[in-house]
């Protein structure tokens, strides 16, 4: 092979739309990492305790990923807007009590669910009017409303304790059972998902929250009505943080007015780990969800392995730190390709 | 007025009377203005008369406090950048306003992207739209790629491509050309003549003079904040434009005071920095200002750097008054009576949300100190004294530098150092980016410390500025100083000859 073939030619030639590819190639892989990361903890840990995957077990992991999911679902919108929702764990907590509150008395489990919904955007709302007309750090407002809705949760509640004892047969059936291996609350999660990750790509009231997140200032340039928007996220945050208060109290069938006490900052991780940018504009539900999924399945192979769990709290900061620094250099890396395409065509 | 009294087409966009205020500063009084179908019009005064509140008056950011906008003769009130956009009024800004992790064609159609059925976005809708902008203005830049890492020039392509898309009545470009080059300002005017032709109104702000007469028809010129006049530009002069800008005549710009240079105040020898610069050696006497020419990575700003000690030199040496400086040290550089105006004045020379107040402080922390603690009261008088002999135009000393315009910020950097009293002053592009009014009066301040016996050495890329107000002109190329030469001998020939390295020194 001494003469130059004539295949030689094209190398030089950029397809049309290399900057999407190479963008989109990212952040896949970005979605792929925390993908095969789980993946090889999974088999490591199969192969060593080779009980870890029954059918049980693939339960228990898609169970205790589910409400994590939904919540770092909600989580992720609120972020990408550049801004943080602390509450969710408080409104996880004070929503679940007062489904289980409902249900106790004899309500019906759907009116249950829907009014744990409802609490959560009353929150949600409260949250977002707050940050979007207070004009102060969402990271300290939310802060506030985490210890407030904690303490009217307490105030509440006081030493007083829902289990399982208390609620419908059907409603904790309804918590632990699915189809063969998928339980019916990680269908919900799924369906949730989908929808939300459909809307941020499809609708433009989706691709505004990206926007503003982008360059707030030139949101409000292009017209797009950026109170409305964070009002709508973290509307929405609160929502799904009500579900997840719903559907923890058809898991665990537990509930005190300790509920979800420090949940906000495994949300926040699970986001983060996940590859949505802390600074707002850009990242995905999926990388969220899958970053949940990472981090609760830590929770159930550490005892599989025989590790004792008080290592779960240091391997999610590690897993937290990693996920930061692959973000940072990814990062520079696809600066530096942009600036070599820009210096291409002049 | 002078307007001209119109037969032809209505104006399609129009303010009349607007008055808008922010606090106790009045940023536009009763001012006008008549935008006409097909035609370019400039906007011109200084940074501060006006110009920034009312294009954003224009474009729905600010309403108001009263006179009417017009939009097709008829009152209108923005509630929002929306409603502006919606009349099909775009604005460029003079800061892109892109969204780096959205793609180009998310950012040309952000708010307005095609649609499917249920109020879906239509990607490939959007994505050839965007190529075809991308086709009308003669560049090729994937619609799909993120905007972040855009050049300056490429961002403003975006900006102009997402005013196209709407068809734009009226485009209002805020110093457009500002960071652009020679071929990508004529690849500019291109696009705006053919908006022109096809009826658009087009307003136009830059501060480069010979744009305004290159492209525009007619011109409004804004005094602080005041209307001056609206007339046809034929038959103007640059310096008819400047002086209804300033207000008065232009010979003052080059206020230079004839001095004797006393001894020598500063003494650089055989200063080098590895792959930087090499054996720099001048002096700079008491009373004298010395300009530093050269063209843009000549190594001028980092000769001064070094002189002042914030990188260190690994050759030569420095010295003030007769007393040798300590390599990379900017504190002694300072005590022995070295001052630095840096060159980019935001990032570098001034806390941009501190106050005015406490900027020109910053100094002086060693000195307005009490048993330890700050003496708050010492500061606020130190740096009135400062702002008022410097002429910043201010509503209250408390405000944040970031309030003021370009020229003032410029001037409370001077300050900041000033306050120091000086022997040797080095200003690195003192009046780059601000208004030539503003640029008279940083002149003038700085022939007056020459005249006080203050060394000054002037680091500047206009040419006009090195010749008019230095004594001697220090041109650098490629990291040596290549020539040294008189004002008598200093003309745009020699300096450029020098800065380009066709003759030695």
């Amino acid at each position: 092979m001494t003469v130059t073939t004539p295949q030689e030619a094209p190398v030089t030639d950029v397809p049309k739309s290399s900057g999407t590819r190479l963008v989109d190639r990212v952040f896949k892989m970005r979605e792929l990492a925390i993908l095969v990361v789980f993946v090889v903890m999974i088999v490591v840990t199969q192969l060593g305790n080779s009980e870890f995957l029954t059918e049980q077990g693939i339960k228990d992991l898609l169970l205790n990923a589910t409400i994590l999911v939904l919540v770092a679902t909600g989580q992720s919108l609120v972020v990408i807007t550049r801004n943080v929702d602390l509450s969710v764990g408080s409104t996880l907590g004070i929503s679940a009590f007062a489904a289980g509150t409902f249900l106790q008395g004899g309500g019906n489990p759907v009116v249950a669910v829907l009014l744990a919904i409802l609490m959560g955007i009353g929150f949600g709302l409260l949250n977002g009017l707050l940050v979007s007309l207070g004009q102060v750090p969402a990271l300290v407002v939310t802060l506030g409303t985490l210890y407030i809705i904690r303490g009217i949760d307490s105030i509440w509640v006081g030493s007083r304790q829902i289990t399982a004892a208390d609620l419908p047969d059907g409603f904790v059936d309804f918590g632990s059972g699915g189809i063969s291996v998928v339980p019916w609350l990680a269908l919900i999660a799924i369906a949730v998902l989908v929808a939300t990750a459909y809307y941020l790509k499809h609708f433009g009231s989706g691709r505004e929250l990206y926007a503003l997140g982008s360059n707030p200032e030139a949101a409000r340039l292009a017209g797009i009505p950026v109170r409305k928007r964070i009002l709508a996220a973290y509307t929405f945050c609160g929502a799904l943080a009500g579900l997840a208060g719903a559907l923890y109290l058809a898991r665990f069938g537990n509930v005190d007015s300790g509920t979800g006490n420090g949940y906000e900052l495994t949300v926040v991780s699970a986001v983060v780990i996940g590859g949505v940018v802390f600074t707002g504009g850009s990242g995905s539900v999926y990388g969220a969800a899958l970053g949940a999924l990472l981090l609760t399945s830590i929770n159930s192979v550490l005892p599989a392995l025989g590790v004792s769990s008080v290592w779960v709290l240091a391997i999610n900061g590690i897993l937290l730190l990693l996920a930061i620094a692959v973000d940072r250099i990814v990062a520079l890396r696809v600066a530096s390709a942009l600036k070599k395409r820009n210096a291409r065509h002049g | 007025m002078t307007h001209p009294s119109t037969t032809g087409p209505a104006p399609v966009l129009a303010l009349k009377d607007i008055s808008k205020s922010f606090g106790a500063v009045r940023a536009l009084r009763d001012v006008s203005l008549e935008l006409f179908p097909g035609e370019v019009h400039a906007l011109a005064g200084e940074n501060g008369a006006g110009k920034s509140t009312l294009i954003k008056t224009l474009a729905g950011v600010y309403r108001p406090d009263a006179g009417k906008v017009l939009l097709d003769g008829e009152p209108v009130v923005f509630h929002g950048p929306g409603d502006a956009r919606d009349a099909g009024i775009a604005v460029i800004y003079q800061e892109p306003t892109l969204f780096p992790d959205l793609s180009i064609a998310e950012n040309i159609f952000m708010g307005r992207q095609p649609r499917r059925a249920l109020g879906r976005i239509d990607h490939k809708a959007t994505h050839s739209a965007t190529l075809a902008l991308m086709q009308r203005l003669g560049v090729e830049l994937d619609p799909d790629r993120p905007a972040r890492g855009l050049s300056i020039a490429d961002q403003q392509i975006v900006e102009i491509a997402k005013a196209l898309s709407f068809d734009a009545r009226v485009l209002i470009m805020d110093e457009p050309t500002a960071a652009l080059t020679g071929s990508e300002v004529a690849r500019l005017f291109g696009v705006v003549r053919t908006l022109r032709e096809q009826g658009a109104a087009v307003l136009f702000i830059s501060h480069r003079l010979e744009e305004i007469f290159q492209i525009c028809r007619r011109v409004t010129t804004l005094r602080d904040g005041a209307w001056i006049a609206s007339e046809p530009l034929d038959g103007m002069t640059e310096d008819d434009l400047v002086r209804r800008m300033v207000g008065r005549d232009l010979d003052e710009l080059y206020p230079k005071q004839d001095v004797t240079p006393g001894e020598v105040a500063l003494s650089v020898r055989r200063l080098t920095r590895e792959g930087v610069f090499t054996d720099v050696s001048f002096e700079v006497r008491r009373g004298e200002i010395v300009g530093l020419a050269g063209l843009v990575g000549a190594g001028r700003t980092e000769v001064a750097r070094a002189v002042f000690g914030i990188d260190r030199w690994d050759a030569g040496e420095v010295s003030v008054g007769g007393k040798a400086l300590t390599n990379g040290a900017p504190s002694t550089a300072m005590a022995s009576g070295l001052a630095l105006v840096p060159e980019d004045r935001r990032a570098q020379g001034l806390v941009m949300d501190m106050s005015i107040e406490r900027n020109i402080g910053l100094t002086g922390l060693r000195t307005t100190v009490k048993a330890g603690l700050m003496d708050r009261g010492a500061e606020r008088s130190r740096s009135l004294d400062w702002a008022v002999k410097l002429q910043v135009k201010y509503a209250r000393i408390a405000d944040a530098v970031s309030t003021l315009s370009g020229g003032n910020q410029q001037k409370v950097v001077l300050a900041k150092w000033l306050a120091t009293g000086p022997k040797v002053l080095i200003v690195d592009e003192p009046t780059r980016g601000i208004d030539v009014g503003t640029k008279a009066e940083v002149h003038r301040l700085l022939s007056e410390l020459a005249a006080d016996g203050v060394a000054v050495l002037m680091i500047s890329s206009d040419l006009p500025e090195i010749l008019g107000m230095a004594d001697r002109v220090l041109v650098m190329h490629e990291g040596r100083l290549t020539a040294e030469i008189p004002r008598s001998e200093a003309t745009e020939e020699t300096v450029m000859a020098a800065a380009t390295g066709r003759a030695a020194a």
